[in-house]
C-alpha cells in the first residue's frame, strides 16, 4: 500500500478489526465451545459425533435448563480436522471464559497442552492425544478418559489370549498392527512390543502413510503373505473403510480383525458390505437409542426442529461417543458446582471438578445411561482412570456388544506412562511443577 | 494528483536506481512499517496471534518460493517440506545448544533447509517445467517419510512431534505459552522485515538478474556467460533458506510445537504455490498479497462474519468460505492472469495520471 488512500485505507481496517475484538459474554451462563469438524477430509467421522456432543448439551438446556439451573452456551468453532484452523478456533474461543476444552485431533491437542495450563482452561482429550497426559501429576490440566490407546492395545491383546484359550496359546502366533503412519497410528507399538516380548508372539507393523489411506491393496497382500492370525487397526478417517473393504476382499476372517475405538464408525463397518459382519472393534459406551437420555435428545431437540444432524443416525456408534463425551463434560461442570458451591463454574473449577468426578454405575443410572458405560474414575494422579472397554461387533446393520468388559493391563501400562510423563518434562525445559491443590474424593 | 513523480528531480545515478524512486512511495513504506510495528497496541490478541503472525510467517514463505518459481522460473512442489526442514533443524539445534539465543538457532535451520534445497535442486539442471515438479514431488515425499520415521529428528519424543521449550530473548519468554501473540508478532515482523530487505536487494542487483536470465531463456543466459549451474543452485539454496527460516518461525513462534505430517504436507507446497501464483510471480509485495489473499482472508471471513451480526452455523461459514476464495481466485485470474501484484500495478499507474487519464 503506497498511496495514502491506501494506506489510510488499510489503517482504517486495521482499526476496524482491532476493535472487533470477541466482546465478553454478556448473557449468564457456562461457555462450552466445541471444535468439530463437519468439513474436510475427515468430515464422515466427525459429522456424528459433533452432532452428537451437540444434541447432548442441548438437550440439556431443553429439559434442565443447563446444569445446576445455569444454561449452557454452545458455541461450535469448524475445524476440518486442520491444526491451523484448530488453533484459531481455540484462540478466538479463549477470550469468553470456557470452561473446558475438546480439541478432537490428536496434532491439535499436542499444541493446546502447553498453553492449557497457562489458559486455565481444562482440556478433555477423551480416549485420544498423548498417552503420557493420563499422569496428573505432570499434567494437571490434560485429562484423557477413559483409557488411553495404550490400555487399549493391552485389551486387544487380553482379548485375543480369551478367544485362544489363555495366554500361553498366544506363543507363536502372529498378531499384525496396521496403523496410520502418524504419531497417532504408531501410539499403541511400545505397548505391542512389550507384550509380544512377554507372551512371545510375532508382532508385524503394517504402515499406511496418510496419503494412500484408500489404497492398502499392498499392506494386506504382505498381511495374506505373512499369514497373520490376528489384526490390530490403529486408523482414522477414510482409512478404515478402506480396511474392512480390503479384509473382505483378501478373504481375511472377518472377525480376527479388531479396530482401536476410533476404527468404529458405522459407516466404517458398512463399507465391507455383507461378508463385514463380525467385524470387531474396541468400545466404551453402548449404541442405540433405547436409552432414557437418548429418547429424550430425540424428544427435546429433534421434536423441537432444534438439531442440524439427521434423525436417522442417532443412536450410531460414533454419535453415541459424542454424546459420551457431552456427558462428561456435564458431569464435570456439575461436579465442578458441587466441590466449589458456585453455580457459574470457571474452566480453574471445572479442572477440579474432573478431578473429582467418579461416575458410578448408578450414576449413570440417573444420567438416563443405564448400562450405557461402565463406572469412570478420575483422581488427582490418573487422569485417564485405565477404564474397563468392551468389544463391540458388527452384525450386518448395527454395533452390538460382542465381550464382557475387559481391564486394561494397568501393570504394564501405568508405569510406561509415568515415565513418558516424566520424559515429556524434562525434554520440555521449564515445564511447570504441579501446584494446584488436589481435593480428594467428596 | 497525489501520486505523481513530477517535480522530484533525480541528480545522481544512485538516486535514479533507488528501489522506490517516487517520494510517495518512500511515504507509503515509511506508512506501512510504522502500522505494522504500532499494530498489537490497538489490536486484540486474536488478531495479532491469528490473522497477522499467519500472515507474515506464509509472506516469508511465498517470497523464498517466489525466487524459485517467479524469478528463476522453477517450479517446486517441496515448499512445504523445505519449511520442515527448517523446524526439525531448529529442534535440533536448540535442543543441543540451549542457551543459544532462538533466534539464533532459527535463522541458522535456514542453512540447513538450504542445503538440502541444493540436493533437490540437482536435477533442475536436466530436466525443467512440470518434470522438475515432480522432482521436487520427491523431496517433498521423502523429506515427510524422514519425519515420520525417523525419531532421532524429533529426538524420540513419545508424541513424535516437536515440542518446544521455552526460550526467552532479554528475559522474555519468546517460545512456550506464556510467550505473548505482541512479543512474537515482533520477534516475527523484525524477522520479515530483514529478510524482505534482503531479498529486495538481491533480486535487484546482479544475482536477481541472473535468475531472470535464466528464467526467461536459459540459453541465452548461458550463451551471455551465466553459468547455469550455479545460478539455478543458488536459486534453490536462497529460496530454500527462506522456507526454512519460515518453518521454523511457524513451529516454534506460530504454532509451539506440532505434528509435522500434518504441518509440512503436500497440501502446504500447494497453498504457498497458490499465494506466490495469485499474488504474481517475480514480485515481493506479490507474496505479501498471495499470503494475505490464500491465508488471512479465510479467517477474517469466518471469524468476522459473526462479529458483525451474521450468525451462520459452522460449518456453513467453512463452506461459504471455499466459495468465496474460490469465485474470487477464478475473477482474479481473469481480470490479472499476473496476479495481484500486477493489479496494484495497474492501479498506481492509473492513479498517477489520475484525474485526467490520457
Amino acid at each position: 500500500m503506497r498511496t495514502p488512500t491506501g494506506w489510510i485505507f488499510g489503517t482504517a481496517l486495521a482499526v476496524v478489526l482491532a476493535a472487533g475484538a470477541p466482546p465478553a459474554t454478556a448473557e449468564e451462563g457456562i461457555y462450552v465451545p466445541l471444535l468439530t469438524y463437519r468439513t474436510g477430509n475427515f468430515a464422515g467421522s466427525g459429522t456424528p459425533i459433533a452432532n452428537g456432543m451437540r444434541d447432548y448439551l442441548e438437550m440439556l438446556n431443553q429439559r434442565d435448563g443447563g446444569i445446576g439451573g445455569v444454561k449452557l452456551i454452545i458455541e461450535e468453532c469448524e475445524t476440518g480436522y486442520d491444526t491451523k484452523k484448530g488453533v484459531e478456533c481455540y484462540e478466538s474461543t479463549k477470550g469468553k471464559n470456557p470452561v473446558v476444552h475438546n480439541p478432537y485431533s490428536t496434532g491439535l491437542t499436542l499444541q493446546l497442552i502447553p498453553r492449557a495450563s497457562v489458559d486455565k482452561i481444562p482440556l478433555l482429550t477423551m480416549a485420544y492425544g498423548l498417552s503420557a497426559a493420563a499422569d496428573g501429576r505432570v499434567f494437571p490440566w490434560t485429562f484423557n478418559p477413559p483409557l488411553t490407546y495404550w490400555d487399549g492395545a493391552s485389551v486387544f491383546v487380553r482379548f485375543v489370549a480369551e478367544k485362544e484359550g489363555g495366554v500361553d496359546k498366544l506363543k507363536g502366533k502372529t498378531i499384525g498392527l496396521v496403523h496410520l503412519d502418524a504419531p497417532f497410528g504408531r501410539e499403541p507399538i511400545p505397548v505391542m512390543e512389550e507384550l509380544a516380548k512377554r507372551y512371545g508372539f510375532n508382532l508385524k507393523l503394517y504402515p499406511v502413510p496418510a496419503q494412500s489411506m484408500q489404497d492398502q491393496a499392498s499392506t494386506w497382500l504382505a498381511i495374506r503373505r505373512d499369514r497373520v492370525d490376528w489384526i490390530y487397526n490403529q486408523g482414522w478417517g477414510a482409512m478404515n473403510p478402506t480396511a474392512v473393504k480390503e479384509a473382505v476382499r483378501t478373504n481375511f476372517p472377518i472377525d480376527k480383525l479388531v479396530g482401536v475405538w476410533w476404527a468404529g464408525g458405522d459407516d466404517d463397518a458398512r463399507a465391507g458390505g455383507a461378508d463385514a459382519k463380525g467385524y470387531r472393534t474396541l468400545s466404551f459406551h453402548g449404541a442405540g437409542t433405547s436409552y432414557p437420555a437418548m429418547q429424550d435428545i430425540l424428544k427435546y431437540v429433534y421434536d423441537r426442529n432444534l438439531a442440524v444432524g439427521d434423525r436417522a443416525k442417532v443412536g450410531e456408534n460414533l454419535y453415541s461417543r459424542g454424546v459420551y463425551n457431552s456427558a462428561l463434560i456435564a458431569e464435570a461442570i456439575r461436579t465442578a458446582q458441587q466441590v466449589t458451591g458456585k453455580k457459574v463454574v470457571t474452566g480453574e473449577d471445572v479442572r477440579r471438578g474432573l478431578e473429582s468426578m467418579n461416575i458410578s454405575d448408578d450414576r449413570w443410572k440417573e444420567m438416563g445411561f443405564e448400562g450405557f458405560a461402565a463406572p469412570v474414575n478420575i483422581s488427582c494422579d490418573d487422569h485417564s482412570g485405565h477404564n474397563r472397554v468392551f468389544i463391540a461387533q458388527w452384525d450386518g446393520s448395527k454395533f452390538v456388544r460382542g465381550s464382557d468388559y475387559i481391564e486394561p493391563m494397568k501393570d504394564l501400562v501405568r508405569p510406561m506412562i509415568e515415565s513418558a510423563a516424566k520424559d515429556y518434562a524434562e525434554k520440555n525445559a521449564g515445564w511447570p511443577k504441579r501446584t494446584e491443590a488436589c481435593d480428594g474424593r467428596s | 494528483m497525489f501520486y505523481r513523480e513530477a517535480g522530484q528531480f533525480k541528480t545522481s545515478y544512485y538516486a535514479d536506481q533507488a528501489i522506490f524512486p517516487i517520494l510517495q512511495d518512500r511515504i507509503g513504506v515509511a506508512a506501512i512499517l510504522f502500522v505494522a510495528f504500532t499494530l498489537p497496541l490497538a489490536a486484540s490478541d486474536f488478531f495479532v496471534g491469528s490473522v497477522m503472525i499467519p500472515f507474515l510467517v506464509f509472506s516469508l514463505a511465498a517470497i523464498g518460493l517466489n525466487i524459485l518459481t517467479g524469478y528463476t522460473g522453477l517450479i517446486s512442489l517441496g515448499t512445504g517440506a523445505f519449511m520442515g526442514v527448517g523446524a526439525y533443524a531448529c529442534y535440533k539445534l536448540t535442543t543441543i545448544f540451549p542457551d543459544v539465543p532462538i533466534v539464533a538457532h532459527i535463522l541458522a535451520a535456514g542453512f540447513f533447509s538450504a542445503a538440502i534445497g541444493v540436493i533437490f535442486g540437482l536435477p533442475s539442471l536436466r530436466i525443467k517445467g512440470f518434470y522438475l515438479a515432480v522432482a521436487t514431488l520427491a523431496a517433498q515425499f521423502f523429506l515427510q517419510w524422514c519425519f515420520v520415521r525417523i525419531p532421532w529428528l524429533y529426538n524420540n519424543n513419545a508424541s513424535g512431534a516437536i515440542e518446544v521449550p521455552v526460550r526467552t530473548l532479554m528475559g522474555i519468554d519468546v517460545t512456550g505459552a506464556n510467550a505473548t501473540p505482541m512479543v512474537r508478532y515482533y520477534v516475527i515482523l523484525a524477522i520479515v522485515v530483514a529478510m524482505t530487505w534482503v531479498a529486495s536487494n538481491i533480486v535487484h542487483g546482479r544475482v536477481g538478474r541472473q535468475w531472470m536470465a535464466v528464467r526467461d531463456m536459459d540459453i541465452a543466459a548461458e550463451l551471455i556467460g551465466i553459468r547455469l549451474l550455479n545460478t539455478k543452485l543458488l536459486a534453490f539454496a536462497v529460496s530454500s533458506f527462506y522456507c526454512g527460516v519460515a518453518g521454523a518461525v511457524m513451529m516454534f513462534l506460530w504454532y509451539g510445537g506440532g505434528e509435522a505430517a500434518d504441518a509440512f504436507n503436500i497440501n502446504q507446497s500447494f497453498n504457498i504455490l497458490f499465494m506466490v501464483i495469485i499474488g504474481g510471480l517475480g514480485s515481493l509485495i506479490g507474496s505479501f498479497f498471495g499470503a494475505a489473499f490464500i491465508s488471512s482472508f479465510p479467517t477474517l471471513l469466518k471469524f468476522g462474519l459473526p462479529m458483525v451480526g451474521i450468525h451462520i452455523g459452522s460449518a456453513s461459514v467453512e463452506h461459504l468460505t471455499h466459495f468465496a476464495i474460490g469465485a474470487l481466485i477464478i475473477a482474479f485470474l481473469i481480470v490479472e492472469p499476473h496476479g495481484l501484484a500486477r493489479l496494484w500495478q495497474i492501479g498506481k499507474q492509473k492513479l498517477r495520471v489520475w484525474p485526467f487519464p490520457y
